[in-house]
């Protein structure tokens, strides 16, 4: 037991320390992204609408005019210090977006996550345990269908019929204007809030406005869930242990339930980190669709005023996310499986 | 009879060994029974048809895909689909059905491209890595895990944004975006196999005649790894294919004015939704939707028929000889 302890010990101290060059060539490859570009960054995002005293005077701001290894160098400090710039055009603080429109990406991402799980998962187990069976057939081709769906097109249907043929759910922003004018927020995600104060108006209305981004986006997500987990089942109902529990008598349901499926399911925390960075892409393009003022949404927003310094700001954060993300899946799989390790 | 089937296999000439080499590959795809079948034809008609559709686009088309007036007479604005508009017209009174149709071509053109790009690098890069291993190896390997790890779509955007600046928004920029996306992937898919092929005994044996790396290379590894590219390929053409109308969608596709694009038509659409007018995105989405799944099918479909652990055989009944079957019973 204490000689397992300190293996794992050892792994997450030689994972955390492989991190370290991971973050530093994703940081460079984002500066040097940044610095190719033809012009420099301050005239392109203002160029044309101040005078040239005044674009000088913010590009020594910044600090433009200096050489390109001590601009670098500055990068990496201010990051390190937990500073990611301020925005060009609208003199925002990065850590600032992050923390109101990262938390609505975190609440769309979250939600969407539970509902490509929930169908994934209950979809793929069946139609691999089923194979070629009509459930196999028809989860299999939902499977691809709805991978095949970009996630702004499903959107674009959900709009045209819960939103306006029917007309049972808000199609675009978090929240009625009267919510997000009453609504004190702690969090900035808003059902967390609604739920702090205690406002059941509010909280339905910002799951009213919830539902259609989260499914949307979870189910274009479920996609992936379903082909990774219905191929793990096949694969699965082929072991040689699957075969023992039948040769020593226990029944099929119980060598389904009890010895298939729960093997299979391992690698689903693997899938979730893969489908992260995934998840991340499609949030851009929901909230996109649905006018969710989210980091994507901003991102692209700052895009089309050519703000460098914010496009950069934001893209490290999602660098930073998705390694982050991946250190802690590796964690808990190694947490799970004795057998990964260094 | 096992003896001059060897002599054709290991035969000097070309044309013997072709023919042979052919059939094994074309084998499987003909050996394909139940569902793996049906998803391999399905995906094969469907891909097709949208090939015919990008290659007789001029003749089928009714329209231009930026046309909005015929005859001296400007389309009518937001039409609903009607004989004349099959398909509606757009608020730029633009045809749908020729926007979709011309869309094909430029969704394949794009993704003919990127594919071509992706593999001419990745590919290589793959071989050399993980055949010479070392140094360059490792580096490689950190640097395509860096750029694998970045949501891929964000690293398409921030392409084509740069690109944009410089080389304009045509069909090369949008191409170029979606390459960088999937060259990690072919690199990493290469590398690994070719490193695990490295060690088998023919490539061993071919090192212990002195073969040069390169002849290694080219005449031991190449054409086992490369088998693994044709399922990839397909589902990366696929993916490539969402990931352009991703672009097109965020406004960092193709310049409206050169070439008609699915995305972008969709993103034109969202703002009609509110009053219900249906047509101008439901059209190009499907079109999207089947394309992918037509390619998807295909991709699974060879996986399907070129992975052994998925592979199934068609059940085959055992009739013994009969002088065998005599002999057994006394």
């Amino acid at each position: 037991m204490a000689a397992q302890g300190t293996s794992l010990r050892q792994y997450a101290l030689t994972r955390l320390a492989l991190v370290i060059p991971m973050v530093l060539i994703l940081l460079t490859m984002v500066f040097l992204l940044m610095r190719v570009a033809p012009g420099d960054p301050i005239t392109a995002s203002l160029g044309g609408r101040v005078p040239q005293e005044v674009v000088d005077e913010i590009k020594h701001n910044l600090g433009y005019d200096k050489p390109i290894y001590v601009q670098y160098g500055n990068y990496l400090g201010d990051i390190a210090r937990g500073d990611f710039g301020t925005t060009i055009t609208d003199r925002r603080e990065v850590t600032d977006i992050i923390r109101v429109n990262g938390a609505a990406t975190l609440e769309l991402t979250f939600f969407a996550m539970i509902v490509a799980i929930v169908v994934g998962v209950v979809v793929g187990l069946f139609a691999g345990r089923f194979r070629d069976s009509s459930m196999d057939v028809g989860g299999r081709l939902f499977g691809i269908v709805i991978y095949a769906t970009p996630v702004f097109f499903l959107g674009l249907l959900a709009q045209l019929f819960f939103g306006s043929y029917l007309g049972w759910l808000p199609t675009s922003d978090r929240a009625s204007p009267i919510t997000q004018a009453t609504l004190e927020t702690h969090t900035n995600i808003f059902t967390i809030d609604a739920l702090i104060a205690r406002d059941r108006d509010a909280f339905v209305d910002v799951v009213r406005h919830l539902i259609l981004p989260a499914v949307t986006l979870g189910l274009v997500t479920a996609g992936i869930f379903i082909r990774l987990i219905r191929v793990n089942v096949i694969r699965t109902m082929k072991d040689d242990y699957i075969e023992a529990a039948r040769a020593r008598g226990v029944s099929e349901r119980s060598v389904v339930y009890h010895h298939a499926f729960r093997n299979a399911l391992v690698p689903v925390i693997t899938i979730i980190g893969l489908t992260m960075a995934l998840l991340l892409g499609g949030a851009v393009l929901t909230e996109t669709t649905f006018n969710w003022p989210g980091l994507g949404h901003t991102l692209i927003v700052y895009l089309q005023n050519r703000d460098y310094a914010a496009v950069q700001g934001i893209i490290v954060v999602f660098a930073l996310v998705v390694v982050a993300v991946s250190v802690i899946i590796d964690f808990v799989n190694a947490y799970l499986d004795p057998r990964i390790r260094y | 009879m096992a003896a001059p089937a060897q002599t054709e296999e290991f035969g000097r000439s070309g044309r013997r060994v072709l023919r042979p080499r052919l059939r094994r590959t074309v084998a499987p795809i003909a050996e394909a029974r139940g569902m793996t079948r049906t998803m391999l034809w399905a995906g094969i008609a469907i891909t097709l048809f949208f090939i015919l559709v990008a290659f007789l686009a001029p003749v089928i088309s009714p329209y231009e895909f930026d046309q909005f007036r015929a005859d001296g007479r400007r389309f009518a604005q937001l039409e609903a689909p009607s004989a004349d508009h099959l398909m509606g017209t757009t608020v730029q009174s633009t045809d749908v059905l020729s926007r979709v149709i011309w869309g094909t071509r430029t969704e394949l053109e794009v993704v003919l491209v990127s594919l071509l790009l992706s593999l001419s690098i990745g590919v290589p890069l793959g071989l050399i890595s993980g055949y010479f291993g070392g140094r360059l190896d490792r580096v490689l390997v950190l640097l395509m895990d860096a750029m694998l790890a970045f949501p891929f779509l964000l690293l398409a955007i921030v392409i084509a944004f740069l690109l944009s600046g410089s080389i304009g928004r045509g069909i090369l920029t949008a191409a170029v975006a979606i390459t960088v996306a999937y060259i990690p992937l072919y690199f990493r898919v290469i590398r690994n196999h070719v490193i695990s092929i490295k060690e088998e005994s023919y490539v061993e044996a071919a090192r212990a005649l002195g073969a040069r790396p390169f002849t290694v290379i080219r005449k031991y590894v190449f054409f086992n790894v490369i088998q693994n590219v044709p399922p990839l390929a397909t589902l990366n053409a696929a993916d490539a294919i969402l990931l352009l109308a991703a672009l097109g969608f965020l406004g960092y596709g193709i310049q409206p004015t050169e070439a008609a694009e699915w995305g972008y038509d969709i993103q034109r659409a969202v703002s009609d939704t509110a009053s219900g007018i249906w047509w101008t995105g439901v059209f190009p989405g499907l079109a999207i939707v089947l394309l992918v799944t037509g390619l998807t099918l295909l991709g699974e479909g060879l996986n399907e028929t070129i992975n052994p652990v998925l592979r199934k055989r068609p059940k085959v009944k055992v009739e013994l000889p009969t002088s065998i079957a005599e002999a057994e019973t006394p």
